[in-house]
């Protein structure tokens, strides 16, 4: 009977036909557990559809609406936390499985002849998938998401000529409010998603037409005169069906990203909400989430001069050159131990990363405005003098930028031995002038407090003690 | 097509197809911008809108001291009704004398992000990239390229009042 149903079913859809041809169209042999990141970053991809969905039928997009639905599916709703928390996990896992992905495809030059449209179409798909990672930082709609549609309206604002009418098409208007968030939902769940549906299809439907590519061997370079024929050949000879023989390490694989996706909701939870989105409250302190803090790196160390060009010109200039690279190389060496320069830029473009999320996460970019007043072991002295210069330090908000012995912000030069450098006309007037990147303070400190603070930076020295001594 | 040169063909029946080919191409033109201009005016409608402003009431004159810096909030004029708290703005309010006023925009000029009075050093500070301006709202270190942006402030009836405005961009100098 139940026989019956499915020969008619599958009479009627095709299955057999169809789809079972693709499902066992012969595959490499060695295309092994480099493989995986594919198939993890498009299961990462239906994990945030069916989450999007559900968050979706709870989730009310209004500026006076959205943050309370948010804390209600967080707090109240059932499951909510974990659904939350997939969706956010989930976003960062696509976001890291789309990246690795292309890297291994990057290494392995698989964009080369005949798939450099299977690298483009992928190009395209990762900038969509961070745009989504961003818009989707903004639903949440708490202070921090607020702040950052500002900083996103203000870095489009750069753009020449046109900024201003892009900067107010994101937000619905001249300031941040209810139509930015609307704006940015339709975007996030009808548009982005609606690109990247469209990017999957010809994606997938690439790499049936050109085949999966094989491992790269040293003596096997492209050629795109005889490249399909002997790949058909070696298909041929030593290919495997797709399923079950190589899907099933696909399977494992992504089987893991969800387990780790679900225990990091289930353990983790989603990140907490910040503080409601008052544009009045001006103790935000705006972060974007962990994927981009490079970025924010970037925009902290950069010269006012160049911060326009970098703003703009990075993403486009890295779009460009990642979305053309397989037509300025399409053919010659896919090894990667033949290709120096493929593995440097890896090597390179992954520190570059590492490092400056490291930075970005430190932010010793802006002024610490929780630093507490220098304790008394560390000021060091008795004479009132300096421990009213040592508390001047922390008023006059010196301590924000500067660190002493472990005390204070990274913006500016540590001072923890600035008595051993500079003497005391050179101090007040470097505090009094100000210089690169620090603000004139003669106008904010009367003379006996410039006294007060200068008597306490020249006790910053290596040898404190002996300095000490010496006076007596 | 190879299809079209498979079938006995007249010259007559080509014109037709060609027409018709002609007049469903049109056709769909027509129906595509019928489907999306209106869509298309609807949604860019906010970026040719021309910014309102009203005076907006803040708090009485004398509940200020004359030199201090204070926060204050007010309903900004262009905002939609469901925005709930995010229609809300806000602006550094600053009594320099018996009858003068300052208000600063929170808004840093760098990227936007809301500046923060440090009043024993005489700064604002911004927490995002390192931006600093003097009491004055001139640039004193960091990224930003222009001073803070200020409000149009008068005393009415007793009562300080704020002009509301756009957020200016750094690109743009409305304010």
């Amino acid at each position: 009977m139940i026989g019956k149903i499915w020969s008619w079913i599958d009479d009627r859809t095709g299955f057999s036909d169809v789809v079972m041809p693709i499902m066992k169209h012969v595959v490499p042999d060695d295309a092994r557990w480099w493989y995986v990141f594919g198939s993890a970053t498009l299961c990462a991809f239906i994990v945030q559809v069916l989450t999007g969905i559900a968050l979706a039928m709870v989730y009310v997009p209004g500026g006076d609406a959205a943050y309370e639905s948010l804390k209600y599916i967080t707090e109240d709703a059932t499951l909510g936390f974990i659904v939350r928390g997939m969706h956010y996990y989930g976003a960062t896992a696509m976001v890291m499985m789309a990246v690795i992905h292309m890297t291994q495809v990057f290494l392995h030059a698989s964009y080369k002849y005949p798939r450099e449209m299977n690298w483009m179409s992928g190009v395209v798909l990762l900038f969509v998938v961070l745009g989504m990672a961003f818009t989707g930082q903004l639903l949440r709609w708490d202070a921090n998401g607020v702040w950052s549609v500002m900083v996103a309206a203000e870095m489009a604002g750069r753009v020449p000529f046109i900024g201003e009418y892009i900067a107010h098409f994101i937000l619905g208007g001249e300031t941040v409010g209810g139509s930015t968030l609307s704006r940015f939902f339709a975007i996030h769940v009808f548009i982005l998603p609606g690109l990247i549906f469209a990017g999957i299809g010809l994606h997938m439907w690439l790499i049936l037409r050109h085949g999966i590519s094989e491992m790269p061997k040293k003596n096997q370079p492209v050629e795109p005169e005889t490249y399909k024929e002997n790949y058909e050949k070696r298909l041929h000879k030593t290919g495997v069906p797709f399923w079950p023989d190589a899907m099933w390490r696909d399977v494992i694989f992504s089987t893991i990203v969800v387990g780790v996706i679900l225990a990091c909701s289930i353990f983790i939870g989603p990140p907490a909400l910040g503080p409601s989105p008052d544009p009045a409250n001006i103790h935000a302190n705006p972060m974007p989430d962990w994927y981009f803090w490079w970025y924010f790196a970037v925009l902290s160390m950069l010269p006012p001069a160049l911060e326009t060009y970098i703003i703009l010109g990075s993403p486009v200039l890295g779009f460009v050159i990642l979305f053309v690279l397989p037509l300025l190389s399409n053919k010659g060496q896919r090894a990667p131990s033949q290709r120096p320069w493929a593995v440097g830029t890896v090597i390179f473009g992954a520190t570059a990363f590492i490092v400056l999320t490291i930075y970005g996460y430190l932010k010793p970019w802006s002024p610490d405005f929780d630093v507490k007043p220098l304790p008394p072991e560390i000021v060091k002295s008795n004479d009132p003098k300096i421990q009213e210069g040592a508390l001047l330090v922390h008023q006059k908000g010196c301590l924000y930028c500067h660190d002493i012995d472990g005390y204070g912000g990274h913006r500016g030069p540590v001072l923890s031995d600035i008595g051993s450098r500079l003497d005391r006309g050179e101090l007040v007037i470097r505090i009094s002038n100000g210089g690169y990147n620090m603000p004139s303070f003669a106008a904010s400190l009367t003379a006996v407090e410039m006294d007060k603070m200068v008597d306490f930076l020249l006790t910053r020295t290596d040898h404190p003690q002996e300095e000490e001594k010496a006076d007596n | 097509m190879s299809e079209q040169s498979e079938q006995p063909q007249t010259a007559g029946e080509d014109d037709r197809r060609g027409f018709f080919a002609k007049v469903s191409i049109i056709l769909s033109a027509v129906i595509g911008a019928g489907i999306t201009l209106p869509g298309l005016g609807f949604v860019l409608a906010p970026v040719f809108a021309r910014p309102k402003q009203s005076w907006r009431r803040i708090g009485k004159v004398d509940d200020y001291e004359i030199g201090k810096t204070v926060t204050v909030e007010f309903r900004d004029d262009v905002s939609v009704k469901w925005a709930g708290v995010t229609a809300m703005t806000g602006a550094w309010l600053r009594r320099v004398s018996e009858k003068d006023f300052i208000a600063f925009s929170i808004n840093c000029r760098h990227l936007g992000c809301p500046v923060n009075w440090v009043a024993d050093a005489k700064l604002f500070m911004c927490p995002c990239h390192g931006g600093v301006y003097y009491e004055d709202g001139d640039v004193a270190a960091g990224p930003p390229p222009e001073p803070l942006a200020r409000y149009e402030v008068r005393i009415k009836d007793g009562f300080v009042e704020i002009e509301t405005s756009s957020v200016p961009l750094t690109t743009n100098d409305q304010v």
